[in-house]
């Protein structure tokens, strides 16, 4: 059996090149699982629990994304990806989308060939210090011993920062996240510094969490969002306004206790076009009107799937910061569904 | 006579009987003469002692009391802190509630453990057979049609696909003995084909025998394999796997025919001189870019493959150590009796050979086996995988490392070690020459 698939690859290996714009969308409805790409374990990201079910603040994505295609969240098939593997998943097509904290940048999206479908965190280097050094602010660590991750680009972000500051610091290099925290919480260094949302899920891993401190300034940019292949603009559209779904339905206040009653029809034109009362936007994405319905039953709106996994009443305790609503004064802002 | 008589008359007192044996004065027997002589003979070998005796004591009550005095009932981390308040201990209670995803993985499913466990069980009794020569000979049978009844128990779907599989072989064997009397390579080569073609042709009946008969079990697929089951069946798997390719290689190293020769050298040296890590991942990334979209080239039988080529090198240089330390006389003497190559290398070379690089096969198949945790690194959940992703990663354990590592390393000891005490005991059975 297994054979004779591998001598159809073989024969097929030739032809594959362009099959990267075939229709993602038809493929996942046929199968009826979505091949979803996530971190193979990252606190309050994506982890199995005791039972075996991924779940997490990416995983949430994926599932919104099931329910909106499928009809049903748990129908995702969950591959779990490194930092290596995770690009060559999705360009070879073992997988339909990747949600695993990946930052966006230039190469990844032109040169990699791959289509950012949105943030939905927005994380940045931040610091942490023990409460006693009676530090409030990353500007008041002029001549601080920092440990710093090597061969990462927060080691560079690090330098910058302290430069543009006009700040002497001392760095103390090591070579992975455990190690650092051991020698931070030794005192070998006054600080450490690595991404706010690590910073956070670490600090709930100390035996008295309450005394550090994540200093409030966070010195680069790295926004995470879902990403799918290039070339297949329909599949990406789908992805991009699950996700926009979530966000725009926190902001006008739809969320999975009252979208029953709202998915009779409301008073607000934008509500009802959103949850298909109104409109045919889920037919122009190739889906049904109650889409967006189920995406955001699957797990609650954006501020709900927040507060549930990495929320300030989880033991990761992250604000929502950069991650509010724009309205309250965060980056969130999803475009308008007319 | 009298005068000694005389004499002894004249003396005070004489023994009239043997005295009896007396016990060895308390500094020469037993415990006390063991210590003596083994810890305290010298001032050095005394200082030394009691330094070992301190370390010993610093680590154990070091580790004692963590070991013991541990949580076994609690929810997470911050739960267990707080049960022991300051106390040392350790969080076992991350192995109690993770312990069936340590041992099968995230995915299989609950109420099929007893699969895998039950393939476990009977994988003693098919080895039985081959491994102690007392075992009964008649379980033989049952070791092989073991391969086959694993995969069943293990992988579930229908009894058809290892059943089929298994009558290629009885099919290719069969045309085996047909030709086998003209020449070996002509039957060799003639029951590979015949087996080819009989597991193509059956790849269309077993559709239809499911249908009529639906002997099935659920279907796990390879993706939801994990923990230690994983590193189990890749080592079991690789190993007898790499045994018989391994031995191939060697001979065919030795060859006098160019071609295989030259083929059995590149490949050695090539797969030696890479890193199995490399390996791994050209299993896992660079063959999916070769592979079509969609396409379900199994992720851990691409693993075996690798595995098993990376070990069957290794292999095939140890036998080769053992193959060049027979004296040539060996060679020359089956040559004399008339014997062809088959026989001569059957018979004669390979029982000698083989004995001979036993030590090195075992250190090969123990290394190999904790080389299997580096799936890890292409996001494969083996134990190591499930510790350093799922687990650690969770809200509630994040932070537990030595609890859930000493259980790994505990796991990997009982087997390792298991396999390194067999070895010593079969080379003490097949030492039959002068040494």
């Amino acid at each position: 059996m297994n054979r004779t698939v591998f001598l159809g690859a073989l024969a097929a290996a030739g032809v594959t090149a362009g099959v990267a714009g075939a229709a993602t969308l038809d493929d996942v409805k046929a199968r009826g699982v979505l091949n979803c790409g996530v971190n193979t374990g990252l606190v309050g990201f994506a982890a199995p629990n005791a039972e075996g079910e991924w779940e997490g603040f990416d995983v949430a994505v994926c599932r919104a994304v099931a329910a909106a295609v499928l009809g049903d969240p748990s129908a995702v098939e969950f591959v779990s990806l490194t930092g290596k593997t995770r690009f060559t998943a999705l360009a070879s097509g073992e997988i339909d989308m990747l949600s695993r904290n990946t930052t966006w940048t230039f190469t990844r999206d032109v040169d990699l060939k791959f289509e950012f479908t949105g943030i939905n965190y927005y994380d940045g280097q931040g610091f942490i210090v023990p409460r006693e050094l009676g530090v409030s602010s990353a500007t008041e660590l002029d001549g601080a011993s920092i440990c710093i991750q090597t061969g990462t680009t927060t080691e560079l972000n690090l330098a910058d920062y302290f430069r543009k500051n006009n700040m002497e610091y001392d760095p103390v290099p090591i070579e992975t996240n455990a190690e650092a925290l051991q020698l931070y919480n030794e005192g070998s260094c006054d600080a450490y510094t690595t991404d706010a949302s690590g910073l956070a899920a670490s600090r709930a891993t100390f035996e008295n969490p309450g005394d550090h401190v994540i200093l409030p300034e966070i010195i680069s940019k790295e926004p995470l969002g879902p990403l799918v292949r290039h070339g297949d603009n329909e599949w990406g559209d789908v992805v991009r306004w699950t996700l926009n779904a979530l966000i725009a339905a926190e902001e006008l206040g739809i969320t999975s206790a009252n979208i029953d009653e709202l998915s009779q029809g409301t008073n607000s034109p934008e509500i009802n076009r959103i949850l298909g009362t109104e409109g045919n936007l889920g037919e122009m994405l190739g889906l049904d009107p109650d889409w967006a319905v189920r995406a955001i039953k699957a797990g609650g709106n954006y501020g709900e799937i927040f507060a549930r996994h990495i929320g300030e009443s989880t033991p990761i305790g992250l604000a929502r910061g950069l991650n509010a609503q724009w309205t309250e004064g965060g980056l969130m802002y999803a475009p308008p569904f007319r | 006579m009298s005068d000694t008589h005389a004499q002894a008359a004249q003396l005070a007192f004489v023994r009239t009987e043997t005295i009896p044996p007396a016990p060895p004065p308390v500094a020469e027997a037993g415990i006390v003469k063991w210590l003596r002589e083994n810890l305290f003979s010298s001032v050095g070998n005394t200082l030394l002692t009691l330094v070992s005796l301190w370390a010993i004591w610093w680590v154990l009550s070091a580790t004692m009391p963590w070991i013991f005095n541990g949580v076994w009932n609690a929810d997470s981390l911050r739960e267990c802190r707080e049960i022991l308040d300051g106390a040392t201990g350790a969080c076992w209670a991350v192995i109690r509630e993770r312990w069936t995803q340590l041992l099968f993985g995230v995915t299989y499913p609950a109420d099929s453990y007893w699969r895998p466990t039950l393939a476990f069980v009977l994988l003693f009794v098919a080895l039985a057979p081959v491994l102690f020569p007392k075992a009964p000979r008649n379980l033989l049978p049952f070791t092989a049609i073991y391969p086959f009844l694993a995969y069943f128990l293990v992988w579930g779907g229908s009894v058809w696909v290892p059943v089929m599989a298994a009558a290629g072989f009885v099919v290719g064997y069969l045309v085996f003995q047909r030709l086998v009397a003209q020449s070996f390579a002509m039957g060799f080569f003639g029951a590979i084909a015949a087996a080819l073609v009989f597991w193509s042709l059956s790849g269309l009946v077993t559709p239809t025998l499911t249908a009529i008969a639906p002997v099935t079990l659920e279907a796990v697929p390879s993706r939801d394999m994990g923990g230690f089951m994983l590193n189990l069946i890749l080592g079991t798997v690789c190993v007898s796997l790499s045994l018989p390719i391994g031995i191939a290689l060697a001979l065919g190293r030795q060859s006098d025919m160019p071609i295989i020769k030259w083929i059995c050298v590149i490949f050695i040296e090539f797969i030696r001189g890479v890193p199995l890590i490399t390996l791994l991942f050209v299993a896992n990334v660079v063959l999916a870019y070769f592979l079509p979209p969609n396409s379900t080239f199994d992720l851990i039988l691409r693993v075996i493959i690798m595995i098993t080529m990376f070990a069957s090198a290794y292999i095939a240089e140890v036998v080769r150590g053992g193959l060049a330390a027979l004296p040539k006389g060996q060679y020359e003497a089956a040559a004399a009796l008339g014997l062809d190559y088959p026989q001569a290398m059957r018979l004669i070379i390979l029982p000698q050979a083989l004995k001979i690089s036993i030590p090195g096969i075992v250190n090969v198949a123990v290394g190999l086996f904790k080389d299997t945790t580096l799936v890890s690194v292409i996001a494969m959940f083996d134990l190591v995988g499930m510790i350093r992703g799922p687990i650690l990663a969770s809200t509630e354990w994040n932070g537990v490392y030595w609890e859930l590592f000493g259980f790994a390393a505990a796991l990997f000891f009982v087997v390792c070690y298991g396999i390194s005490q067999y070895s010593q005991w079969l080379e003490r059975q097949l030492q039959t020459e002068r040494r």
